[in-house]
């Protein structure tokens, strides 16, 4: 058995900060998708509203890994030279882009239909209508699910590791092999994860009960 | 672009895909019992007076729900031999899987248990209804209907998530891709197909669920 010192632990550091950054790519690129998504979903036309329930079917009807096993090699034969980080961040970026598209139909459903009603007997176009009136509002209301999402990403981001990138999970099953201290290592690990996803579950559910609270 | 599909090399093995997806369905249907067994002792323990009870299984639920699946099922997977508990992989799969699903069961039963509402049992008493009666009819029915979406869901979730269970070689569907995958080298084909395979499985499910949810909730609540 080999210790865990200084050299292991910044290589667990190095592994997180590619778990962070996934994480927050994975976010941003997802949630400009998603709006676009949640937008065709709610659309008028049809066939935008069906195009997207087949897209948000198919990746919530799937694992995350054989996402990015079928992202990680399709890319891969498009011919173009890509390196492993831009592939999984694209899987990533496809899979919440799905995930929020449907949790932010949701929301924009929930606003008061009152609400489309008065933005178009003020006159108000589509783009001013919905940038205006309806998207803050259900901006806010998708809160606590959006954060809830926030950490079923990050915590996804761990899947990263079979497709054989270094990320936290990763760099641990490699400490782990190296040191032969496998609780430890994934003790520690697991710690990490706990740290930065507990308060964001925390500030989830706090925010979901005051605005029930609110509602009643 | 100058790749060739090749499906045929996979189709090949269909055998194979056919055995791993039972194996994926049966690692889902043992999680699931053993998520329903730990979520209705967990919520047993997590509504009693006593905090020595409580509290443990509330850290229990945080410590699960916010951390990676992956990283619960390496820790399971070398922490049992240490306890002298040698399995074979897909036993400790299921373990897992149970230990999983169960944190997230204990969460939603908990709310079902706690939308029965104390009126309605003393209102079933003071119609004469028999003790087990008002359990079966006024307290477990109607709170099995309120949990009966997200509960199904989460089951839905967890048939998915048997597929990270290949990283400790427990038999399901996505191994036996990773083994045709090298035997083959048709990656893409492999896990496109599988892909498919876990879309029919979860829709079949959901199809399953909404049939049940018809014939034992179809009657009005109000």
């Amino acid at each position: 058995m080999g210790p865990i010192g200084e050299n292991e632990f910044f290589f667990l550091m190095q592994g997180l900060k590619w778990t962070v950054l996934l994480a927050i790519v994975g976010f941003i690129g997802g949630g400009i998708f998603g709006i676009l998504i949640a937008l065709l979903r709610t659309s008028k036309k049809k066939l935008a509203r069906t195009i997207t329930a087949g897209y948000i079917g198919v990746f919530q009807g799937t694992p995350l890994l054989m996402q990015l096993f079928v992202v990680y090699y399709g890319v891969a034969l498009l011919g173009i030279e890509v390196n492993a980080w831009i592939a999984v961040a694209i899987a990533f970026t496809l899979h919440a882009s799905a995930f929020l598209g449907e949790i932010w139909r949701g929301s924009i459903e929930a606003v008061p239909k009152g609400q489309t009603e008065a933005a178009n007997a003020l006159g108000l176009h589509y783009v001013s209508r919905m940038k205006d009136v309806i998207l803050p509002q259900a901006l806010k209301i998708s809160m606590p699910a959006t954060i809830g999402f926030l950490v079923q990403l990050i915590k996804g981001t761990s899947l990263a590791a079979i497709v054989g990138f270094i990320e936290l999970t990763r760099a641990g099953q490699i400490i782990s092999n190296q040191t032969y201290r496998p609780l430890l290592v994934f003790g520690i690990v697991g710690a990490i994860y706990f740290i930065i996803c507990w308060p964001l579950s925390h500030a989830g559910s706090g925010l979901e009960k005051r605005m029930a609270k609110a509602a009643r | 672009m100058t790749y060739t599909f090749d499906f045929g090399a996979v189709l090949d093995r269909a055998p194979e895909l056919l055995w791993g997806s039972l194996g994926t369905l049966g690692l889902a249907l043992a999680g699931m019992l053993l998520a329903l067994v730990i979520g209705i002792l967990g919520v047993v323990a997590r509504t009693s007076k006593s905090e020595i009870t409580r509290t443990p299984v509330i850290v229990f639920v945080e410590v699960v729900r916010n951390t990676p699946f992956l990283v619960q099922i390496f820790f399971i997977y070398f922490a049992l031999p240490l306890m002298g508990i040698r399995l074979n992989p897909t036993v400790t799969a299921i373990i897992a899987l149970g230990i999983n699903g169960g944190a997230y069961a204990i969460e939603i039963i908990r709310g079902g248990v706690e939308s029965v509402s104390r009126g309605q049992i003393e209102a079933g008493f003071a119609l004469g209804l028999h003790k087990t009666d008002v359990f079966r009819l006024i307290v477990l029915k109607p709170a099995l209907r309120a949990i009966y979406p997200s509960l199904t869901s989460q089951f839905i979730m967890l048939t998915l998530t048997t597929s990270v269970c290949t990283s400790i070689a427990a038999y399901e569907l996505t191994s036996a891709a990773q083994r045709i995958e090298s035997d083959t080298f048709r990656s893409f084909e492999v896990y496109f197909t599988v892909t498919a395979i876990y879309l029919v499985i979860s829709t079949l499910m959901m199809g399953l669920f909404a049939l049940i949810s018809r014939q034992y909730f179809n009657y009005p609540t109000r």
